[in-house]
């Protein structure tokens, strides 16, 4: 009971390292670059060790899914009801609690090397641009977002309920945006280029689009069930029950299925799902350790891990209820459309990045067809190894900038056609990034990627879902296939540039965090192995993963026979995949100027692949356009010229007309003559022509506008 | 015995006195004023639903206290506002204070 | 019509009036002082509804302290005794059609409602009440201390924003 109690203590303690990290390093020590990056690192190994206590107890407390940690306090009585704030830790909980720490220190240890510390002050860097080779110029501020950020990673994994889950939700939209966008004065030669604050806006407004449908989703939960508290509601058959029974707005469909629904769309923005998706590579132009927290870490597992906590609500009914179905559909889309993507794209990043998406869209599909269990698996071992192969991309780019700077080259150090032969160069990148692409790829029995993806292929076989099993089978081959020509292209064959003959390896910080994900990106499947397979399940006893994670749900979900069939299509795809991509790329690697073999083979494919399904230009036409159209034709001339303007020409002249009878009037001493006053409308109608006045009153007067013409439509309708 | 649709109404006048002066006067001060006399409304409703309503649970009265605070500190910070771009532009005018548009 | 309703009426237009005045008269110092008189009558309308202690408050801190900033801040900001021309902007019309909507359907749902009627028997000593779930842990503590802080922020803030800054721009 006493290691119940302290762990309670230190649930409660987990999140508040980073958060504290933030003002102090704000407030105290952004001068000191020492300082930060130590205040830093020493908060986020605080949060590690309290969280890898709670994970160790958690593991040596039998059934702990039965007794988890919970606490919370009345945050504000409103009349009968007392909203609560509090904590939790559950199965689930120490799953995020395991990883999510790990990266977050381990990404703040490796900003260290790659904000070039040590280094002096380039003269010619300015704050707002990347460095040339010097220290990064807003080198404190950075460590404050990044602390920011995993304060509110943390906050978001131990919530106990919806709202505040939603509260570390934001404050990483936030950071996010902020991180995105560090590199704010960065601007290119290319104006279709996006730069860093343009990303950072898509990013912002993409997600602030997800985040209001999930908003409604949760206030219709509250409405319905009275409280956001996880467990008071999935533990609650009663209000299951009328969650499930209720009808909602749309006929037909359950309001527990509406809601999750809702709640969903949060997830497709976070976690970058088709349509939503666009956001996600072009946050590739922050600094890497930033892509590395935004697709391993914290954002995009935010969302998945948000939905896999939603799943009883989401299941409720039993299989097949529509939520999943969409889900199921949705996710298993964009892992296949992610990965034809990633299979044409030259950036090293970019890959990742539509690699990312990929992975997400299984353990969405996974969850889809019920797969709770594995879902959570999948999304524990990519944490791992999608966090390893960003920092070897960064420590990739790091080295080949390294280059550059010493043959002053002008080239960008992201494009893989510009780098080749850096497995010399760089040899510990280049064995921690083989690791990590291998687990990507799931390369059989070895890697932890394979173990969680067999499980996914292997629930969905096992419960006949045949579909989402051939299209997520197309995309592991596909993930093979990308991972492969990615390290052939980097790594193997002769340099293909200067600049990446000089590439020389990244110092300690950078490449310390590598080892030790490498060593989680292999070691952290065997705790997930199906315990009917032979040898290696029996290792412990039974699934331990499995057994563990199960505790969070409320009901128990029916596991699923061993079968070899899924195990061996896996292999296949796996192995045939690495196997064309090392045929393609890696044996003859490819020479300066050579194209890419692909660009023949798929011929006008490889054009749609590369340009993304041409997605930026759809979404510009269909949604950028209209809205600017509408702003600058309805609003401006139609609105402004002839229905704002018009009202006040005509006020105008019948003042004036007024005023000109009047003229008596004003030998009677009125401080302002009333034809003045017309012509002070008169100027008033030529100033509201533009609705973006940068006035207050002119803002509060269309908002209020809408404020009442809502409010009266709202009254006709609910009267 | 006065009914508690009094109170609202004379709030609600209260409150749309104190709009007519966010939305329409040109000083600063002035509608600051404005958002003061809104707030007041708020309190005022608060005050009588707390008392008409269950006077023996005195949330009504705790909000009161913090839309109190928030009121304090608006004002507080409002106006230092107002001193810091009065020193910069010379003006308190809301029309001219439109710095956003740029 | 009873005399509380008669005092009523009488409270409530006296302040309405002063209300009115505040987002009227041209001349900032008087408009602060007739805030001064509405904030006043609003005290007296908590006094109506049993609440001394919000009556208390209102003088104490609106009237001796925010009211007494405005002042300060007119005296402080405007080009002194120079009010010349509209001390309203030129789309104040659309501002107090506005205004007027709002107040419309604002009273619409207010006499279109059916509402509680006063409670019978005394209030009781809600001070002491009040006090005691104000440091409750199970009640109001949390939004009372985090009120604490941002009034310390608001205080800090507002000292940081209304320094003059070192180097003119």
């Amino acid at each position: 009971m006493v290691i119940m109690e302290m762990s309670e203590m230190l649930t409660w303690l987990v999140p508040a390292p980073p958060l504290i990290s933030f003002f102090v390093i704000i407030l105290f020590t952004s001068r000191h670059r020492s300082m930060s990056h130590l205040v830093a690192l020493f908060a986020m190994g605080l949060s590690l060790l309290f969280s890898w206590i709670i994970v160790f107890n958690a593991l040596s407390t039998d059934h702990f899914g039965e007794h988890p940690i919970a606490s919370d306090v009345g945050w504000f009585p409103a009349g009968d009801t007392v909203l609560r704030m509090g904590v939790a830790v559950d199965p689930l909980t120490i799953v995020m609690l395991t990883f999510v720490p790990l990266a977050c220190f381990l990404i703040i240890l490796y900003s260290v090397g790659y904000s070039n510390f040590g280094k002096s002050r380039d003269q010619r860097d300015v704050s707002g641009s990347p460095p040339h080779h010097g220290v990064e110029p807003m080198y404190s501020r950075f460590f404050a977002f990044l602390s920011l950020f995993a304060g509110a990673m943390l906050v978001l994994t131990v919530a106990d309920n919806l709202l505040l889950l939603f509260f570390g939700w934001e404050i990483m939209g936030l950071c996010s945006y902020l991180l995105i966008g560090f590199w704010y004065g960065r601007t290119y030669d290319d104006k279709f280029q996006i730069t860093p604050s343009g990303a950072a806006v898509k990013a912002f407004m993409t997600t602030r689009l997800a985040d209001v449908i999930m908003l409604i989703g949760i206030a219709y939960l509250y409405f319905e069930a009275g409280t956001l508290n996880f467990r008071e509601i999935f533990f609650n058959e009663e209000i299951m029950k009328h969650l499930l029974e209720s009808p909602s707005l749309i006929g037909g469909m359950a309001a527990a299925h509406l809601i999750g629904l809702l709640i969903f769309a949060g997830t497709v923005g976070k976690s970058a799902q088709f349509p939503l998706h666009v956001w996600l590579p072009d946050a590739m132009e922050g600094p890497t350790p930033v892509s590395a927290m935004i697709h391993a870490a914290a954002m995009v597992s935010a969302g998945v891990y948000m939905v896999i906590r939603m799943f009883p609500l989401l299941n409720s009914g039993g299989h097949g209820s529509p939520a999943l179905t969409v889900m199921a559909f949705v996710g298993a889309f964009t892992a296949l459309f992610a990965a034809t993507i990633a299979v044409a794209q030259n950036d090293v990043k970019r890959v990742l990045a539509y690699s990312t998406i990929s992975q997400l869209g299984y353990m969405i599909a996974a969850l889809g067809i019920g797969a709770y269990v594995a879902a959570a698996f999948h999304l524990m071992t990519h944490a791992f190894f999608k966090a390893l192969l960003f920092m070897g991309s960064g420590s990739i780019i790091h080295g080949v900038e390294h280059g550059m700077h010493h043959t002053n080259e002008k080239l960008d150090p992201q494009d893989m056609l510009n780098m080749g032969g850096l497995a010399k160069r760089m040899p510990t990148t280049y064995w921690t990034f083989v690791i990590g692409g291998f687990s990507l790829a799931g390369f059989p029995f070895v890697t932890a990627g394979f173990w969680s993806k067999d499980e996914i292929l292997a629930d969905a076989f096992a419960h006949g879902h045949w579909w989402v099993f051939v299209v997520l089978l197309i995309s592991a081959f596909l993930t093979a296939f990308y991972t492969m020509r990615q390290i052939s292209l980097t790594f193997l064959g002769d340099a293909r540039t200067e600049s990446a003959a000089k590439a020389h390896e990244s110092n300690w910080t950078m490449t310390l965090p590598l080892v030790v994900l490498s060593f989680f990106a292999v070691f952290a499947g065997y705790v997930g192995v199906h315990m009917d397979f032979p040898v290696l399940g029996s290792m412990f006893g039974s699934n331990p993963f499995e057994h563990f994670v199960i505790g969070s749900l409320p009901h128990h979900i029916s596991g699923f026979e061993f079968q070899w069939t899924p195990v061996i299509f896996s292999v296949v795809a796996g192995i045939s995949g690495l196997l064309l991509g090392w045929l393609v790329y890696g044996r003859r690697p490819l020479a300066i100027g050579q194209q890419d073999p692909l660009v023949k083979v798929l011929g006008p494919l490889y054009g749609v692949f590369a340009n993304k399904y041409y997605f930026d230009e759809l979404y510009n036409v269909a949604l950028v356009r209209p809205v600017k159209w509408i702003s600058e034709v309805v609003a401006f001339k139609w609105i402004d010229r002839v229905l704002i303007d018009g009202t006040l020409h005509s006020f105008a002249n019948l003042t004036m007309k007024i005023g000109s009878v009047a003229v008596w009037f004003e030998k009677w001493g009125i401080d302002y003559a009333p034809d003045k006053f017309g012509d002070g409308v008169r100027f008033s109608g030529q100033s509201f022509r533009v609705i973006q006045s940068g006035r207050v009153q002119d803002y509060l007067n269309i908002t209020l506008s809408a404020v009442v013409v809502i409010g009266a439509i709202l009254f006709v309708i609910l009267r | 015995m006065i009914p508690l649709a009094w109170y609202l109404t004379f709030a609600a006048a209260l409150f749309c006195l104190g709009l007519y002066a966010v939305l329409a006067r040109q000083n600063a001060v002035a509608i600051l004023m404005g958002i003061e006399l809104m707030l007041n409304a708020v309190i005022v409703n608060l005050i009588a639903f707390w008392r008409y309503n269950e006077p023996e649970n005195v949330s009504g009265q705790a909000f009161a206290i913090i839309v109190f605070a928030v009121a304090a500190a608006e004002a507080a910070v409002g106006l230092a506002l107002i001193i810091s771009i009065y020193r910069r532009r010379e003006t308190v005018m809301a029309e001219e204070i439109d710095m956003m548009k740029w | 019509m009873t005399a509380s309703q008669i005092f009523f009426i009488l409270f409530a237009s006296a302040t309405l009036v002063a209300a009115y005045l505040v987002v009227t008269v041209r001349n900032l110092i008087h408009a602060a002082l007739w805030l001064v008189a509405s904030l006043l009558g609003i005290a007296s309308i908590f006094v109506m509804l049993d609440a001394s202690f919000m009556a208390t408050v209102e003088v104490v801190l609106y009237i001796g302290a925010i009211a007494i900033l405005i002042v300060f801040a007119v005296m402080l900001t405007r080009r002194v005794m120079e009010d010349v021309g509209p001390q309203r902007i030129n789309t104040w019309w659309f501002g107090a059609i506005l205004a007027t909507l709002f107040f419309v359907s604002a009273s619409a749902l207010i006499w279109l409602t059916k509402w509680p009627t006063l409670p019978e028997g005394d209030v009781g000593n809600t001070v002491l009440i009040l006090g005691k779930s104000l440091v409750d842990p199970s009640k109001y503590v949390v939004p009372f201390e985090i009120a604490s802080v941002l009034l310390i922020v608001a205080l800090i803030g507002s000292i940081a924003v209304a320094l003059p800054s070192k180097q003119p721009e």
